[in-house]
């Protein structure tokens, strides 16, 4: 029997990456928030990798954690070994990426969400979703139960209509084992919500003891590990170390052997897979020519035996990936615990949402996460805490956020989607950024701290530390301004040994640190009177002094594009009126109904001429 | 919305044996039945489109002149609204009139660019296709016409793509060794990187120098006729400019002050200053003239340094050839039909192109136009290469350009591969924009900006 189980301002379903950060931003808010999982061990899984950040998943988690998530943080708590990526590369394309204790990491989270007041957590399939009378939203539950509901916010991963692959077996289940939600894409799709099917796929776990550790390479974290939370003091030591090895030609002739027991190449996998991180057998077949490809082998966790296989995902039979596994070094008798799966789930067309991840056509209904066409656990938490928080604006008749490409990776991301579409599940890259030198991970919080603040996610504390902060900072780079170093033979030694010239007469410091040779580290002995600060203070004036004349281009750059966003649409004009459009463009800007003028300019099928109409017909409206 | 009906003369001022008056708006017809009335009595407003009517054009109760007057209706005209030309009898003055009357009437006057800007609007050309056609307007020569279409099918595009290409290669790698660390993706290596900046300079440097010849070929050279007092140089520009504008007489200080035309000679336009002969005089006006003449030698594009193969090299004559060192320069040997007196060798020694004319007979006119191909780099000009015709291309190449070498720059003093990359990426919009395949409002604003009224 149906009964009526209570009222809630914001209910989030799922209780992945995107539905956590939605359910804490929602109850941190002060919105009397449910979060509903299918199987209460499930919350926080990760059933990809046990791994968080990477490039620019490493800024989203940075992003999230300076404007008060919970990703960053966790990740911090359960970490087991830290690099800082494309060291080298640039302070643009550094990127932080965390090996995690997979286990511990579901249920320290599963504990935060208990712990959070405002929010229930509670474990339940929703079956039904229908719109009531004064427009609240109605969830029904497998065991019957009804919640009324202000607002939504669905973050269904993997579980929506989920099935999975390994050769010619295949079945209906979510990640892991877990039962999939199999009502909800029916009542989804009677509502009207555009949904299509995507794939993505996991490796292999193999056992500890069966892997010959002896001739692999071994790649340890850095010395000391640097944290992903502004807010965590320190990380202690790295607790494991990975290894590398390497396919081989029998690896690849195994592939080639049995391509025709592949789901996917058989035809039986509808769903699109993204690009760049493909099944095994993807990576033979689109490069043939390559003779070998690197794989990780990455600890789960310290309190199993299970090792996670990256670059080794795989839909063949089991007993396939048996036999190509072995033919890796190292991997000669492994035991496979658990095989590598593909699986194929239903998603929604992210062009039906607006910037804040609310639906065009449905009021208060959100979404995020992979539901919305993405992939990685940190592009989900990054659009569940946009959702959660206008979800919670939205309840409390507060201003929704839209968050920017001039602000964020998260604002690329959530750009990206809802103006460009997904043809595939949309992983972050520092390359989808065109203001990468302003977006880096080492200034998050002064990007976003003032942000999260007005919204009500930072605490009042931690942002008089943020200020407090950016004092210092200032300080730091006036000290470097106004420091005069004399030429001597000490500093010209220490200079000349960095491969740079020798000072003939006083130079400031700040121009030492602009010379590319030389940073804060290798001018130590030189700068005798740094004051002690946090490193990530360094970080930041260092960066902002070398590469100042691109980092003022791009805010430049910034400035144009905001000319451009500040030509407002309207929402309500049907584009087909105008005749020097041509048919796609009108098309795509109907469906779309793009805010500004800078967004449309940003749509694939609106060309520059386009926009160029656009721009004369309004010039021409705002004279008549 | 109600479209303004606006009108304007279409045809270039003050050329040609008729003057065309281009109506167009939702009151096309109704304004050009005001002062045009059909010799059979049919409104035109009554009329099928595509179709032609003989008449009158009539201004406060007074026929002013004969005219034919082509209706065209919306959609089918080249704005794609109601259109009506009205052909009169060609000539400044009743051109003016017929358009005044046309204005009298409720038409507003149109503004430059704007019949293509509606054209655009109401869908009947594209971004591009406008671009082009404004090169067409404004070009006068064969080649510069040439040029215009082949930007147009996509020659100069082709070159362009070919630079974006290696960029967007070079960026994509750039791309994807930072985005996947841990893929054994090939090292970026510094050499790829300058090479790749390397070669986008080259190409780029080369087509920023086709400018100046496409815009020799578009706008013309600033052409300067020099040389002693009745060497011959009105005769000359006669000669070029095919009818007498100059005075001629044989007496010396008969051209006192600079006269201009525009001559085409082979595939290039010459904006030609015949100037007052070069010599030393008494009479002020002349003296004036004299001077005038001495300073625009010194920016000319062009000198046609003239002398007379009759006569020994004056004094006057020495200081001309001293002058032609510092510019382009031909030396026009005239009067060829006489005996040579004139010291050739000296000549030849200092002025690198040296003809023989004969400018009352014409003879010599092909050798000159072969040298005036050659200074203006139009003899190895390949349209068909596309070359850079108008400033909004030469500014995005030279844009492209500069980030290109602000890339080398960084690598050479060791920058990092981001800084790198955003330099690239930058020059890869401007080559992009160029291409029309993103946009900002500078470059609409600056299409129609230059945009001629008419087709």
């Amino acid at each position: 029997m149906i009964y009526n189980a209570g009222e809630y301002d914001v209910a989030v379903i799922g209780a992945g990456h995107a539905g956590i950060e939605a359910a804490l931003a929602s109850a941190r808010l002060g919105c009397k928030t449910a979060i509903f999982t299918i199987n209460m061990d499930a919350v926080g899984n990760c059933p990809c990798n046990p791994s968080i950040g990477g490039t620019a998943k490493g800024h989203l988690v940075r992003e999230i954690d300076a404007l008060g998530g919970e990703m960053g943080k966790t990740a911090d708590e359960c970490f087991l070994q830290s690099r800082m990526l494309n060291r080298g590369k640039g302070p643009a394309v550094h990127s932080l990426r965390a090996q995690i204790d997979r286990r511990k990491y579901s249920s320290v989270m599963k504990h935060k969400i208990e712990l959070q007041k405002n929010l229930d957590l509670r474990q339940a399939e929703i079956t039904d979703i229908k719109i009531d009378d004064d427009g609240t939203y109605l969830l029904t539950t497998r065991m019957l139960a009804v919640f009324k509901c202000k607002a939504v916010v669905i973050a269904t991963g993997t579980y929506l209509g989920g099935k999975i692959f390994v050769g010619e077996v295949s079945y209906e289940s979510g990640p892991d084992g877990i039962f999939p939600a199999t009502f909800l894409g029916r009542s989804l799709k009677d509502l009207g919500l555009p949904l299509r099917r995507f794939k993505t796929g996991t490796p292999a776990r193999v056992l500890r003891s069966s892997i010959d550790f002896s001739e692999l390479e071994v790649q340890k974290g850095d010395e000391p590990p640097q944290p992903f939370s502004y807010e965590t003091e320190s990380l202690g030591d790295n607790k494991i170390d990975c290894h590398i090895s390497w396919t081989n030609e029998n690896t690849k002739q195994i592939i080639l052997e049995n391509i025709h027991r592949s789901p996917l190449y058989a035809g039986k996998i509808e769903g699109v897979g993204p690009r760049y991180c493909p099944s095994f057998e993807d990576k033979i077949m689109r490069f043939k020519d390559k003779p070998r490809h690197q794989l990780f082998i990455e600890p789960c966790g310290l309190d199993t035996e299970e090792m996670y296989m990256q670059g080794m995902s795989s839909s063949l039979p089991e007993e396939v990936q048996l036999k190509f596994y072995r033919t890796i070094k190292g991997l000669e008798n492994c035991l496979i615990m658990r095989p590598a799966y593909a699986i194929e789930y239903d998603c929604v067309d992210p062009l039906a949402m607006n910037a804040t991840l609310e639906f065009k056509d449905f009021p208060n209904l959100y979404g995020a996460g992979q539901f919305n066409g993405s992939s990685g656990y940190e592009e989900a938490a990054a659009q569940g805490l946009v959702a959660g928080i206008n979800a919670a604006l939205k309840v409390l008749g507060r201003e929704q956020v839209v968050f920017t490409r001039a602000n964020s990776y998260i604002g690329t991301l959530v750009d990206d989607l809802v103006t460009k579409g997904a043809n595939e599940p949309y992983r972050m890259m520092t390359s989808r950024s065109e203001y990468r030198l302003v977006l880096r991970q080492d200034n998050a919080d002064e990007r976003l701290t003032p942000l999260g603040y007005e919204i009500g996610l930072i605490s009042e504390e931690r942002y008089n530390k943020f200020l407090e902060k950016q004092e210092l900072k200032k300080a730091e780079r006036k000290r470097l301004e106004k420091t005069v170093i004399s030429p001597s033979k000490e500093v010209n030694q220490i200079l000349v040994s960095h491969e740079t010239s020798e000072i003939n007469s006083g130079v400031h410091l700040i121009d030492l640190i602009k010379r590319p040779q030389l940073d804060y580290k290798c001018l130590a002995e030189i700068d005798k009177d740094r004051p002690d600060l946090d490193p990530n203070i360094f970080e930041q004036v260092e960066v902002e002094v070398k590469y100042e004349g691109y980092i003022q281009k791009q805010l430049k750059q910034v400035e144009q594009m905001k000319r451009l966003e500040n030509r407002l649409l309207p929402a309500d004009f049907d584009y087909k009126n105008i005749k020097g459009l041509r048919l796609e463009a009108q098309e795509k800007l109907n469906k779309i109904k793009p805010l500004n003028i800078g967004q449309a300019s940003r749509i694939s099928g609106v060309s520059p001429a386009d926009i160029s109409v656009l721009l004369i017909y309004m010039a021409q409206n705002r004279q008549a | 919305m109600k479209n303004s009906t606006i009108a304007a003369i279409a045809t270039a001022q003050g050329e040609g044996g008729i003057g065309v008056i281009r109506i167009s708006g939702d009151d096309a017809f109704t304004v050009a039945d005001k002062i045009f009335f059909n010799i059979n009595g049919r409104k035109l407003a009554d009329m099928k489109g595509y179709s032609a009517a003989f008449g009158k054009v009539v201004s406060d109760g007074e026929e002013i002149d004969e005219a034919v007057a082509l209706v065209f209706k919306a959609p089918h005209s080249y704005t794609g609204e109601d259109v009506v030309e009205i052909s009169c009898h060609g000539g400044v003055y009743l051109t003016k009139q017929v358009l005044r009357s046309v204005l009298d009437a409720g038409a507003v006057p149109a503004q430059a660019g704007e019949f293509t800007k509606r054209a655009f609007l109401n869908g009947k050309i594209d971004l591009t296709e406008a671009e082009a056609v404004i090169d067409l307007i404004s070009a006068k020569s064969r080649s510069a016409a040439r040029a215009a279409l082949f930007v147009k099918d996509g020659a100069l595009r082709r070159r362009i793509d070919g630079v974006k290409e290696s960029l967007l290669a070079q960026v994509a790698h750039l791309s994807a060794w930072a985005d996947y660390p841990e893929e054994d993706i090939a090292e970026v290596t510094d050499l790829d990187i300058i090479d790749t900046c390397e070669n986008a300079i080259t190409v780029l440097s080369n087509l920023l120098s086709t400018y100046d010849c496409g815009q020799a070929v578009k706008q013309g050279i600033d052409t300067v006729i020099a040389g002693r007092p009745n060497v011959g140089k009105s005769t000359l520009m006669n000669l070029l400019s095919g009818y007498e504008k100059s005075i001629v007489t044989d007496i010396p200080g008969t051209t006192r002050d600079i006269v201009e035309d525009t001559v085409i000679l082979g595939d290039v336009i010459l904006r030609l200053s015949d100037t007052a002969g070069l010599r030393d005089t008494a009479d002020t006006v002349e003296k004036i003239g004299v001077d005038r003449a001495k300073q625009r030698l010194k920016q000319c594009g062009l000198l046609l340094a003239v002398f007379d193969n009759n006569s020994k090299l004056s004094e006057n004559d020495i200081e001309l050839i001293e002058s032609a060192e510092d510019v382009p320069a031909i030396a026009v040997i005239n009067k060829t039909d006489l005996q040579q007196n004139i010291d050739i060798e000296f000549i030849k020694s200092k002025i690198s192109y040296v003809v023989y004319i004969s400018a009352i007979s014409g003879e010599g006119r092909e050798e000159l136009t072969k040298a005036v191909e050659k200074i203006a780099g139009t003899a190895n000009l390949n349209p068909s290469e596309g070359i850079l015709s108008n400033e909004r291309q030469r500014i995005a190449v030279a844009n492209a350009l500069k980030s290109v070498q602000e890339a080398k720059q960084a690598m050479e003093i060791g920058l990092t591969y981001d800084a790198i990359t955003v330099s690239l990426e930058d020059a890869i919009t401007e080559l992009l924009e160029l291409t029309g395949e993103s946009t900002s409002d500078e470059v609409v604003d600056r299409v129609f900006h230059n945009f001629c009224v008419g087709k």
